[in-house]
């Protein structure tokens, strides 16, 4: 039997509270609130006390999934293959009906880095300021 | 030898008994702690006894994993009262623990406003007496009408984070009365009052131990234990019962119970 803590950041807000992962015998068993933590000190709210439940959960999409046609069903795929799609619809539509057609949605899931290259993918390859955050949706 | 390195070596001595598979402690991580399961062989250097955590939840958990399961504990005086209270209601068995039992020191004492800091019996550590929460006598000279107050203002603070729950070593039931609508509305913030709080408080009667988890999980920084440490006190003076003491005493609402102290 094996059972561990690892500490991470709990993914569901942009406060960043730390958080341990129980891990029992390679399975996510659960969340402790870590104690000493700077910025939340040994506390979480409800969402962070759940922070381990999506992760082993039979609904959870863990490939990408395309539609080949509207109203189509869904097929799983590879990263590239859904990267490729990507770019190809959104260069379409920013030559069909130009830029600002196209917004792009932040998320305080992700760190201040990968936010800053979101905006800059929005501003200087497809040229639009239509940058928001998931935070007002 | 300093304490630390006095429950390195009675882990050490439990591990090499061969009686356990392992032994559930703390262990260091960055500035703070976090709880593990240290095995036969494991090096035992970064095994540290603070900040706690409600290891006896942990172990519950662990012993249901695999049936078969023996493991070792190091259990301060309220952790292996949770555990008594714990192995009461069938939740742990007994016979396939072994602990190491550690004294709190007096700093820790008074992080806790702990009453009663030390365990049955001590392998490392030196009993400090207890002390009495301030809050607690505090509450007391309040009239029926300022208590309701006081309560109504801190229940008001509460984000239903359901940490006090979550945390509390006694909280095992399967379904929680707290995620019934009759009760509890869900989406609403606060939580009813006073439902919400005192159902909590009464489900704690004859099992809460004072181990602090709740009060130190809850983000509005509301003095639960003040409340619980009063019904503790009520279920003495009215039964004579005390979680957490003996293994033999039944719980105040067992039938019993009850019955041979005239209620
Ligand atoms: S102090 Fe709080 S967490 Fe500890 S046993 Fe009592 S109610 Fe549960
Ligand atoms: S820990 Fe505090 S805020 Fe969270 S549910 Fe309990 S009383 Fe409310």
């Amino acid at each position: 039997m094996e059972y561990r803590n690892v500490l991470t950041t709990c993914i569901y807000c942009g406060v960043g509270c730390g958080l341990y992962l129980q891990v029992l015998d390679g399975q996510v068993v659960g969340t402790w609130p870590a104690k000493g933590h700077p910025l939340n000190d040994g506390r979480l709210c409800v969402k962070g006390w759940y922070a381990h439940s999506f992760i082993h959960h039979p609904e959870r999409l863990t490939t990408p999934l395309i539609r080949d046609q509207k109203g189509g069903p869904l097929r799983q795929a590879s990263w590239e293959e859904a990267l490729d799609r990507v770019a190809q619809r959104l260069m379409a539509i920013r030559e069909t009906h130009g830029p600002d057609a196209i917004a792009f949605m932040a998320s305080a899931k992700c760190t201040n880095e990968e936010n800053y290259l979101l905006q800059k993918l929005a501003r200087s390859i497809i040229g639009t300021h239509n940058v928001d955050h998931c935070a007002r949706l | 030898m300093e304490r630390v390195a006095l429950v390195r070596e009675a882990v050490k001595r439990l591990l090499d008994s061969g009686q356990v598979e392992g032994v559930l402690a703390l262990r260091t991580v960055g500035p703070g702690s976090a709880p593990h399961l240290f095995h036969p062989g494991d090096s035992l250097d970064d095994l540290t006894l603070w900040p706690k955590y409600p290891l006896p939840k942990i172990l519950d958990m662990l012993l249901a994993a695999d049936p078969s399961v023996r493991l070792g504990m190091v259990a301060r005086g309220c952790e292996e009262r949770g555990l008594i209270e714990m192995a009461k209601r069938n939740q742990v068995d007994m016979n396939r623990i072994r602990l190491v039992y550690l004294a709190c020191t007096a700093e820790e004492r008074d992080e806790c406003c702990c009453s009663w800091p030390y365990p049955s019996q001590i392998d490392v550590g030196d009993k400090v007496e207890g002390t009495a929460d301030a809050l607690v006598a505090e509450h007391e000279r309040l009239s029926l009408a300022e208590r309701t107050e006081f309560w109504k203002r801190q229940f008001a603070r509460c984000i239903k984070c359901y940490g006090c729950r979550t945390v509390c070593p006694q909280c095992f039931c399967e379904t929680c009365v707290l995620e019934d609508n009759l009760w509890v509305e869900a989406g609403v913030l606060a939580p009813p009052f006073p439902s919400y709080h005192l159902i909590r408080a009464y489900h704690t009667i004859g099992k809460c131990v004072g181990c602090m988890e709740c009060e130190n999980a809850c983000p509005a920084d509301i003095p639960l234990t003040v409340l619980y440490t009063l019904l503790r006190r009520d279920a003495e003076e009215m039964f004579g019962y005390v979680p957490g003491r003996s293994l033999e005493d039944l719980p105040p609402l067992a039938v019993e119970t009850l019955w041979q102290t005239g209620h």
